[in-house]
Formats: structure tokens, sequence, C-alpha cells
């Protein structure tokens, strides 16, 4: 059995909780169990407090892995933007003796310290690399067949490819191989790879913004007949599902109604994890037209 | 070659009749310097910003430039000739959603999402934030989240059968004390305080 520590960050456990207990579920069906990273605080968000202080950022983001040191394990997490935190922390200061002087100094000022002893991983990647496709495909009970599914990467699991070192950002594959191992037909649309426009303070800081940029996205997915949008990031997760009440609400219009289903609960739903385990039925675009399809 | 060129430098719009290398060294290159120690503490390549060339691959790839009036590359010319100020205390710094495809494919490898997340914060530093950062930054300091839970979310996760408060800072008040000592420590708590104060230096 291999364990990672969970790093929850924000939105999963506090706005997404059933992706939290969907991925616990599913990775449990392949042995590979979670443990809470107990007294972690937001990562701190990449875009946000990086843009505000790099240094604060990178102390608070190494105190959060400190505690997956004390547990010696690996970490794994469900939003993007904890990946890039964690992960560009973690790379940063296994690069950099001056660097991690200067954010020891802070710990040690309540008692912590940064080791660099493990790795961070996306839990796409668990699902990729660890499990695998095929795997995953043989524990299917209930096909996702005839659901078209938009494929959303976000920005920051691939990139920037100098620090996350998984190859090239352009044209990914793995979302779309895990969508199609489940039996679900991932569809192509224009701006695939782009940006859903809520990152780097954007959402926070100028809404109308980052709703501008969720809406192009929209179009291209529905133009594109999706029933549904999948991410490996409850950021983008919130951005459209959220997003999409906002942007009805803003233009007077009730066209933007594409459900969205976090990677994990996709699996999941394929894999006979009960949808209100999942907390399908409290997204804010109801996900329901989905279900009836796959449950017809 | 001469040529007439407009320069928005600072608030006073001149025009200067000099070719661009003798408007180069005519800036206060403080900025240019200022930027480079500042990210260099934190990033590699940071001095490769020196070698734009102004192609504009950065800003046809930008997909907040395409609904907004930031233009990443004249970032990059602002920092070569020292505009701080027009860098700085302008809005659209603040568009940028750190998708890094701008940076992705530079062609002189210009750590351009790196810079941006850089002069940022010297515009903190100068006391310039957007007010609704400003309440995100102070929900981090009373919480130690940017999303605190609520009764809603509280009820969810009974619903679906989790612990009603998740075993974060939220859940061990000695926890969520250490991230706010840190955020004393490292100066964020303050920064933050004059920041909202719109302190301009
Ligand atoms: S892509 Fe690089 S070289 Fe080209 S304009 Fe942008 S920063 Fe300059
Ligand atoms: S990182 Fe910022 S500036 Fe670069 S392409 Fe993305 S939004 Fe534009």
């Amino acid at each position: 059995m291999s364990k990672y520590a969970y790093f929850l960050g924000c939105l999963t456990p506090n706005r997404y909780p059933g992706i939290e207990a969907a991925t616990i579920d599913l990775l449990r069906m392949f042995d590979i169990e979670l443990d809470y990273m107990k007294g972690t605080s937001c990562c701190p968000a990449p875009g946000v407090f990086g843009s505000f202080d790099l240094e604060t950022w990178l102390t608070v983001a190494a105190r959060n892995i400190s505690i997956a040191e004390e547990m010696g394990r690996d970490i794994t997490l469900t939003c993007n933007g904890c990946f890039a935190t964690l992960q560009e922390a973690d790379h940063m200061l296994k690069g950099n003796r001056e660097l991690v002087k200067l954010i020891n100094n802070h710990l040690s000022k309540v008692g912590r310290q940064y080791k660099g002893t493990v790795n961070v991983v996306h839990v796409i990647e668990i699902l990729y690399n660890e499990i695998g496709p095929e795997k995953i495909r043989d524990r299917v009970v209930q096909p996702l067949d005839g659901i078209k599914v938009a494929c959303h990467y976000g920005c920051h699991f691939l990139k920037p490819s100098s620090v996350r070192q998984k190859g090239n950002p352009e044209n990914p594959t793995m979302l779309e191989e895990l969508v199609e191992a489940v039996g679900a037909t991932p569809v192509e649309y224009k701006d695939k790879k782009m940006c859903c426009g809520a990152g780097g303070g954007v959402r926070a800081g100028k809404i109308d913004v980052a709703l501008e940029m969720t809406r192009k996205k929209l179009d291209a997915m529905i133009e594109a007949g999706a029933d549904c949008i999948t991410t490996p990031c409850v950021f983008c997760q919130f951005q459209f599902d959220q997003g999409q009440t906002e942007i009805n609400n803003k233009l007077g219009v009730e066209k933007y109604k594409v459900p969205v289903v976090f990677i994990t609960q996709l699996i999941g739903l394929a894999l006979g994890i009960s949808p209100r385990r999942m907390g399908l039925h409290r997204h804010r675009i109801p996900v329901k037209p989905v279900l009836d399809k796959i449950f017809h | 070659m001469r040529s007439k060129v407009e320069v928005n430098a600072d608030q006073a719009l001149k025009v200067i009749d000099l070719s661009t290398t003798q408007l180069i060294k005519k800036f206060d290159t403080d900025f240019t310097q200022e930027v480079i120690e500042y990210a260099s503490k934190f990033f590699e390549n940071v001095e490769n910003v020196k070698s734009c060339i102004q192609c504009a691959t950065c800003t046809g790839s930008c997909p907040s430039g395409r609904e907004t009036a930031w233009r990443v590359r004249k970032l990059i010319r602002q920092i070569q000739l020292g505009l701080k100020n027009a860098a700085i205390r302008n809005d659209v710094l603040w568009d940028c959603t750190t998708c890094y495809t701008c940076q992705e494919r530079c062609p002189r490898l210009i750590p351009i999402t790196d810079i941006v997340r850089a002069v940022r914060n010297i515009a903190v530093r100068n006391g310039f934030m957007l007010p609704r950062h400003v309440q995100v930054a102070g929900l981090m300091i009373k919480h130690g989240h940017a999303v605190p839970i609520n009764d809603e979310v509280k009820a969810v996760r009974k619903e679906i059968g989790l612990s009603e408060l998740p075993p974060t800072v939220h859940s061990y008040p000695d926890a969520l004390g250490e991230v706010k000592k840190l955020l004393d420590e490292t100066g964020f708590t303050k920064l933050v305080e004059e920041a909202s104060k719109g302190v301009q230096k």
C-alpha cells in the first residue's frame, strides 16, 4: 500500500468537500491511503500571495511542507494552485541554500524547519502514472458511455515547464486518456489550453475580467457539445461552476449551465462511488443532467 | 538612425528626438536593477529581461490581453527603460492571471511571469494594492485561509460523512497561531496594513 500526505488547501475542504471525499475513496480502491496533513493553512495561493510578497509566500509554503516532512510522506493535492505553490517552493528551496537559510530563520520562530525530504505530486499524476488508465478501466462498473467531456487542464499543472519538469505543456493527453478509460468521450474545443481566468489574483481582484475569460472558454465548450467539464484543479472548478451562475446573473441569461465534475469525481462515478458522497448534488450548476444520462 | 519617439515617462508625455540607444541611456535604470535584484532572489535568468527584442510573442499569447489593456511586452519595456511609476502605478498590472503562456514561449527565455509577480511585490511595497486584494490578505491574516469555511459548507461536509471542520488550521488553533506569527515575522501583516492605507512612497 502506498501512502500520501493529503494537502487540502482552502477551496477543496471549504467549498468542494465532495472532491475531498471522492479523492480519498477513489484512491483507497487502489490501495492508496491519503493521510490528512493536520494544521495546514492556505498554500498560500501562488498568484495572489506570490504577487503580494514572495518571501511570505515561500515561508508559509515551507511551513506546510514541513508538516508532511514530519509525517514522512510525499504530498498530494487536488488544486493546481496548491500544486504551483508547494511544488515551486520545494523546487526553489531544494536549489538555493541562501533561501533555505532565510526561510528556516523565519520557521525557527515557530519551532519548525524545512528539510527538503519529501516530494509534491499532483493527484492526476497518481491517477495517470501510479495507477494508470488500464487499471482504472478494469474497475469500471458504470461506463460513462455517450458523455462528452471538455477537459480543462488549468495552467499550473504543467507550467512553468522549467519548474514542473513534466514535459511539453502545449499538448498534454493525460486527462483525455483518463476520460476515455471510463468510457466517456473527450471533445476538442477552441482555446482548450487557455486559462479559466481566475488565477493570478484576477478573480479576487477584478472579477469581471476573470468572468469574461471564463465565458469565452464556456462558449467554445458549449459549441463543441460538451455534457460536462472536467478538471484536475478545484480552483478552475470553482471558477467554472460558481462563475457560470455569476455570468448568468451579470448578463441576465440562463445559457451557461455546463456541469463541472472534478476528475476524481468523474472517475468515481464510473467506479461506483455514490454521487451523494462526492457532493455532486451541492454543485452550483446541477450535475443531474449528466447523472440522468449515465444512469438512465 | 534618428527618429521621433514618444515616451510615456512617468506622468509626463514627452516627445524626444533621440535614437533608441540614446533613449535607453537617458532613462534612469535604477528600476531595471531593482527588478533584477529583487526577482533574482527567487528566480533564475531574470537578467535576460535586458535582452527582450520586443517581438510580442508574449502579448500575442496572452489570454488576459485579449480582454484588457494589459500588454506584458510593454511591462518588459518599462523595466528596460526604468519607468517605475508607469509600471507599478497602473491597475492593469493586476490583469495577468499568471498563466505562464508568455514565459513558456519567449524566444529570449525571459521568465516573464516570474517578473510580473516580482514587479507586483514592488508595487505593493510602494503602497499599490487593489482594495479587494487587501480584503483577501485580511482573510489570510485572520483565518489562515484565503477562502475560509462557511456554515453552508460545514453542513455539506457533515452530510457527506466528513468532519464538520476540515483538519486544517480551522481545527487547530495552535497551528493558526503559528501561521499568524509567521505572517508577523515576515512583515506581511504590516505590509498589508500600510498598503491598505494607500501609502505611496
Ligand atoms: S516574448 Fe520575450 S523577447 Fe518577445 S517581446 Fe515578449 S519578453 Fe520580449
Ligand atoms: S502569464 Fe500573464 S502576461 Fe503571461 S500570457 Fe499569461 S496572463 Fe498574459
